[in-house]
């Protein structure tokens, strides 16, 4: 809503341009083949382009002009003319066509090298780790951070022919007479001051006008995310305000960064041609002085005026370095992020339920989380893309847990809203590590375990669905190799596969963000069945059936029952009653520990707070008679 | 569970979506209900600029120092030029009065053009961020004027990238592209005009060596706009999939599949990488193609310049100005079809915008003819109302029922029993297909929004939150609530334990979506956020979410209090409320098949006694 625009104010690092260069240098090791042709094809242009000029003044003094003269030529003359044009437009073309297409090649391949980085990164470290960071942040580390990275790729090739150019103009200039060379040089050290100048100033907007940029598609996500809200209580107007305000900011900060550019580029054309001219100066008193030779003077003049393009060049690879420097630190910081999950090399043996119990576990979330803006380029972060996040507050989340899954026991974790429920979940499956104690599965660390052995073991369902972007029977089978027939039998356990079967390509239907939409208890269902397929032998539901009809849960949880799962131990959060009586056991978990365990009618009696929380529903019953006593009379007074 | 845990493990499924389809914001190519404007590219460039009044303001006076910024780029070519001749060729010796005079006026000159480029820059970036600023606007508002049914059709995602990344599309185009188009039309006309003055023969001479490459640019644009296409859409599919590492990470890592999840996002990273060197091999295709164009139009300047010559009919020096002129046409022919290629860019990023604002709301404000509904207890007609979905089967089937002022209506049916539709035609979030619903006897179509928005709030299944702090979201329906009455509202739904145990109480920050705070914490918020709205028709859909039984209670007799003298029509999901509601309507298969009190109609047997059944198994 009232989004407080934060005012970016990211240290100005003066080193921004020695920062580039190492992030140049990154790309140009990387590919350095792709780099030399593009550079070869940068200087062959150059080149070419530069000779272009005295092809066309050879021709017009051997064939125009004789042929004027006599009043006849001869076809080879003009054959050659022409040839000679030819070639230069050949090989312009030709080197044009390699700076192009190799720097472009290039930008494109460090772009995907660097996003499969990031995304293998991703995957490698540990849930922890992700929890830490809003996914908006991951995804733009990913997208826009390695694309403004390796944004100045593209001019590069052309910069650095340029620069090679320069440096045999310079070095022509300065064998001719070093005295003007040295006149018209005194443009460079202008050139870096101007350069400096603007990187200091625009460094800052531009990491403000990207934060705001961010924040425009943030409010924009967001109000139509919420658009039936906004349109149910007809808030479209304010909204568009909203919106506006932020668009706005976004319009001014680009203007203020475009006016930065808007006087770089003609201050870079306009230094050198101020060169030439006070080499023309300096030079006719030269020549006065008999110093030099006119042609000494035309050609450095020349000479010069070819400067103009490469400085050019030059200023569109600085122009776009302080992004670049800030877009790739922010790579680096995940790739540079330490964490991975350490595994062991125990196996699992055996095929029954697994024997699953936590000794003193405790558990504890960086408090930073909540609150913090998703895409922070500006403010949250510094310019050095550091994710600031360790030695904040701490909450602790569970605390000195013990609990014992006995194999093919149908256990429920119940308690309220906070208890520690989902946290512990994860840690029995191992999806984190517990920051003190144990989880023992089958009497052997977790941590012990090798790769792979738990997670083909374990099926863990969360409370939160996620479909992939894929087929039904891929987000089934998640690419093992399991049959048709076993996808059918775990989407008829999951009361799945009536919608299944009607949706309009069956198995094969694409799911996911480009795909057929499903409700909320369609995709839980999804989910329950993607566990069930595996057949595991410790399935954990973490209240996995909460968008789903009451009646359409017993029957799944009934099914469960039935099913080939009798060796599995199961865990279950549970809200409704149903669900917990159907628990040979029931946990009950509050503020982050075990208060109590044993049956729900045990448990009913001796736990108040248990007591409390499940009869809860009855309390509302008799609340709601004494209020509907109330609304009658209110009614009867309406009347 | 924990609250930090809460907030990822919600952010994993509610997040899926829409985080996923962030990355999708490129993406353009899925079968969407927007369309895109079919416009020829002349006719889109012309209506987008058109959209934006301040791309074209001052406009005169910005092409003005670009002409200034252009000519004066023959300034020091021309003072070297002079200063040779003038200055140091001249019979007398080098002129040192003359070169430091002409070297003033140039250093002068140059300045004035570095001033008119800086004036010229400026202003484009102002009248361009000014003109898409304009553009977002309307787009964003056009967006929510859309019906419902479209905006679903459409992923967020998709529906965000109209209004930042299509937009920002079109502002390269026109920070620089416009106006060197037009500076470059213009050096073209003059440097046509020149060359004709020298020979009529050669100037036609070179207009047709340079047709092949309007042509071959014409053709290659088409195929260019399909590969940047695919570009778009392979962009969009990558970051789904990244996304997917993201957003899945749990999933993931709970069914080990890292190693499936590599090789996918290595596939996709692979065919966007594929996508943007194909589309770049093709754009990069015309600079070549166009050296060699001219190289083609030099030489036959060349040959046909000579013949001519010795026929009598040019001077060698006439010849030689002409292949300077030549050099004239060539440079803005070179940045011309350069510029063809952004504007590619442009204009499918205003085809993109132009489909928003040309789908038309189908749900429209009658305007100033839209009727006020006086305030009170409201009464609910349906007058024989259909309903189907475009191209799909009926939902509604004549409807005809009538719902007196204070009753408290439950509406119970299994899922796809037109109950949601039933809703969404009392809110109008849609228009019935036959027949009208009616409120206080006045077809809902001839109520002003404003009235219409005022009387009827909905509640919807979602408690969909904005990231800001519990009491800005209160008050989204009516921001002039003051603190005080957002009190006596909480106070008054029987929630003031609850926001007394808040910390921060109505300061406290909800989170992205809302998702710091619980689902049931979420519907609270929504059912105070109704009541502060104080309407006299409430609709409600029921959240299917199950929330801890404390919470349970709470929302309960929040929504007793907040249907309390007011007419309120529920989608029922739960038992309670139905045993609460003054009326039942069954819906099946698109009609309402049974009515009447809880008490009476569970006693009689069909779909309510069943449903209540399950119901009590499940709850029991």
């Amino acid at each position: 809503m009232s989004q407080g625009v934060t005012t970016a104010k990211p240290a100005v690092d003066s080193r921004v341009f020695t920062e580039g260069m190492r992030v140049l240098w990154v790309a140009i090791r990387a590919e350095p083949w792709v780099f030399a042709v593009a550079v070869a094809g940068a200087s062959l242009h150059a080149a070419v382009n530069v000779a272009s000029a005295s092809v066309l003044g050879g021709i017009t003094e051997r064939v125009i002009l004789p042929a004027f003269e006599q009043g006849r030529t001869t076809t080879a003359a003009l054959v050659a003319a022409v040839a000679l044009m030819m070639a230069v437009g050949v090989l312009k073309g030709l080197g044009l066509g390699a700076r192009r297409l190799y720097a472009g090649l290039m930008q494109y391949r460090m772009q995907a090298r660097h996003r499969r980085a990031v995304a293998r990164k991703y995957l490698e470290l540990p849930l922890s780790w992700h929890q830490r960071h809003p996914a908006g942040q991951l995804l733009s580390n990913a997208n826009s951070d390695v694309e403004a990275a390796w944004q100045p790729l593209a001019p590069l090739p052309m910069a650095v022919g340029s620069v090679v150019m320069l440096v045999i103009a310079a070095a022509a200039m300065l064998v001719t007479d070093p005295v003007l060379a040295v006149v018209g040089f005194v443009v460079f050290p202008a050139l870096g001051v101007a350069n400096v100048v603007f990187q200091r100033r625009v460094t800052p907007a531009a990491t403000r006008a990207q934060t705001l940029r961010s924040q425009v598609s943030e409010v924009a996500h967001e109000s139509f995310d919420g658009a039936l809200v906004v349109k149910t209580l007809g808030r479209e107007d304010t909204e568009t305000e909203r919106f506006t305000r932020a668009a706005h900011r976004l319009r001014d900060a680009q203007i203020r960064v475009g006016r930065m550019r808007a006087a770089f580029d003609p201050l870079l054309e306009a230094l050198p041609n101020l060169g030439v001219l006070a080499v023309l100066l300096i030079g006719v008193v030269r020549l006065a002085d008999s110093a030099i030779s006119t042609g000494d003077l035309v050609q450095i003049a020349y000479l010069f005026t070819l400067l103009a393009l490469p400085v050019r060049a030059l200023g569109w690879v600085l122009g776009d370095l302080p992004r670049s420097v800030v877009g790739w630190k922010r790579v680096s910081a995940v790739l540079d992020a330490k964490g991975g999950t350490d595994h062991g090399e125990a196996v699992l043996t055996g095929e029954d339920g697994l024997r699953v119990s936590a000794h003193g576990v405790a558990f504890s979330y960086a408090d930073a989380y909540t609150g913090e803006p998703a895409d922070d380029s500006g403010s949250g972060r510094d310019l050095d893309g550091s994710h600031h996040e360790e030695g904040g507050a701490r909450t602790t989340v569970l605390r000195d847990v013990d609990l014992e899954l006995a194999p093919g026991r149908v256990t429920a974790l119940v308690g309220p809203t906070g208890a520690g429920k989902s946290t512990l979940t994860t840690l029995l499956v191992r999806l984190v590590d517990p920051e003190e104690g144990t989880v023992l599965v089958n009497g052997v660390d977790a941590r012990e375990y090798a790769p792979g052995e738990l997670s083909n073991a374990t099926a863990l369902v969360p409370q939160g669905t996620f479909i992939f972007d894929d087929s039904v029977r891929d987000n089934i089978t998640l690419g093992a190799d399991i049959d048709d027939d076993a996808v059918w039998a775990a989407l008829r356990l999951a009361r799945a596969e009536s919608f299944v079967a009607a949706l309009p390509e069956s198995l094969d239907t694409r799911l996911g963000e480009r795909g057929a939409s499903l409700s909320g208890g369609q995709r839980q269902r999804l989910a329950l069945a993607r566990a069930l397929v595996r057949s595991p032998r410790l399935l954990v539901l973490d209240d996995a059936t909460s968008a789903v009809d009451p009646q359409v849960e017993a029957q799944i949880l009934g099914g469960l029952r039935e099913a080939d799962l009798e060796g599995a131990t199961v865990l279950v959060v549970a809200y409704r009653r149903a669900t917990i009586e159907l628990a040979d056991e029931v946990v009950y978990l509050e503020q982050g520990t075990v208060r109590d365990r044993g049956t729900h009618a045990e448990l009913l009696e001796r736990s108040p707070g248990y007591h409390r929380l499940v009869t809860a529903y009855e309390q509302a019953a008799e609340q709601r008679a004494a209020d509907t006593a109330a609304r009658t009379t209110d009614q009867e007074a309406i009347r | 569970m924990s609250a930090p845990a809460r907030t990822r493990s919600g952010r994993d499924d509610a997040s899926a979506t829409p985080r996923a389809e962030a990355g999708a914001d490129a993406g353009g190519g899925t079968p969407s209900a927007l369309h895109r404007s079919a416009d020829s590219a002349w006719a889109t460039l012309r209506r987008g600029v058109a959209l934006s009044p301040e791309f074209t303001q001052g406009l005169a006076l910005t092409v003005v120092f670009a002409l200034v910024a252009t000519v004066g780029k023959i300034v020091v070519p021309m003072a070297v030029q002079q200063i040779i001749d003038n200055g140091m060729l001249d019979e007398n010796g080098a002129d040192l009065g003359f070169v430091a005079r002409a070297v003033a006026v140039s250093a002068a000159l140059v300045l004035v053009t570095a001033f008119c480029s800086y004036a010229m820059n400026a202003r484009l970036y102002k009248a361009t961020e000014s003109g898409l600023a304009t553009l977002r606007r309307k787009a964003f508002r056009h967006v929510h004027d859309l019906s419902v049914l479209t905006q679903n059709s459409e992923r967020k995602g998709a529906l965000v990238s109209r209004v930042t990344s299509d937009v920002d599309q079109i502002s390269t185009f026109m920070q620089w592209g416009g106006i060197l188009l037009i500076i470059s039309a213009g050096q073209l006309l003059i440097a046509t005009v020149l060359m004709t003055v020298y020979s009529w023969q050669l100037t036609l001479l070179v207009w047709v060596s340079f047709l092949p490459l309007l042509f071959g640019v014409r053709w290659l644009q088409k195929l260019l706009s399909k590969a940047y296409l695919k570009v778009r859409e392979r962009t969009g599919e990558m970051l789904g999939v990244i996304g997917e590492t993201v957003v899945g990470a749990a999933v993931i890592r709970a069914y080990g599949t890292e190693e499936r999840t590599a090789e996918r996002v290595d596939a996709s990273v692979l065919a966007t990488r594929g996508a943007q060197v194909k589309a770049q091999r093709l754009s990069m295709a015309v600079s070549p193609f166009a050296e060699i164009v001219a190289a083609f139009a030099y030489s036959a300047i060349i040959v046909a310049g000579v013949w001519l010559g010795i026929a009598g009919a040019l001077s060698a020096g006439e010849l030689v100005a002409f292949l300077f002129l030549v050099t004239l046409f060539i440079s803005p022919m070179m940045m011309a079809t350069e510029i063809f290629n952004e504007a590619q860019n442009a204009i499918a990023g205003w085809r993109r915008v132009l489909g928003v604002l040309d789908t038309a709301p189908d749900i429209a404000d009658p305007g100033a003819a839209g009727r006020e509904l006086p305030r009170g207890p409201v009464s609910v007609g349906f007058d024989h109302v259909s309903y189907a979905y475009p191209s799909g089967p009926t939902v509604l089937d004549d409807i005809d029922v009538e719902i007196r002022p204070g009753l408290r209506v439950a509406v119970v049916g299994e899922t796809g029993s037109g109950k949601t539709t039933f809703v969404k035609l009392l809110t109008r979030l849609m228009d019935p297909g036959e027949g009208a619903v009616l409120l206080d006897g006045v077809d809902l179509r001839e109520v002003a929004f404003s009235s219409l928005r005022s009387r009827v709030v909905m509640v919807p299944q979602e408690g969909f939150l904005f990231d800001s702090t519990l009491g800005d979201n209160i008050r989204f329906a009516r921001p002039e609530a003051t603190d005080a009455e957002i009190d006596a509202a909480v106070a008054e739904l029987g929630l003031g334990d609850w926001l007394g145990g808040l910390a921060h109480g109505l300061d406290t920050p909800v989170g992205q979506r809302g998702e710091s705070l619980s689902a049931g914490e979420r519907q609270l918020v929504a059912l105070v956020r109704a009541y502060v709205a104080d309407p006299d028709l409430l609709v409600l859909d029921e959240a299917t979410s199950a929330v801890d039984p404390a919470t349970e209670v709470r929302i309960q007799r929040a929504l007793d209090r907040l249907t309390r003298g007011r007419t309120s029509v529920a989608i029922a999901h739960r038992l309670s409320t139905a045993e609460a509601a003054d009326e039942v309507f069954v819906f099946d298969g698109g009609r309402i098949v049974q009515r009447g009190s809880h008490a009476d109609l569970v006693k009689e047997p069909g779909v309510y006694a069943d449903l209540h059944s399950s119901w009590v198994r499940s709850s029991a």
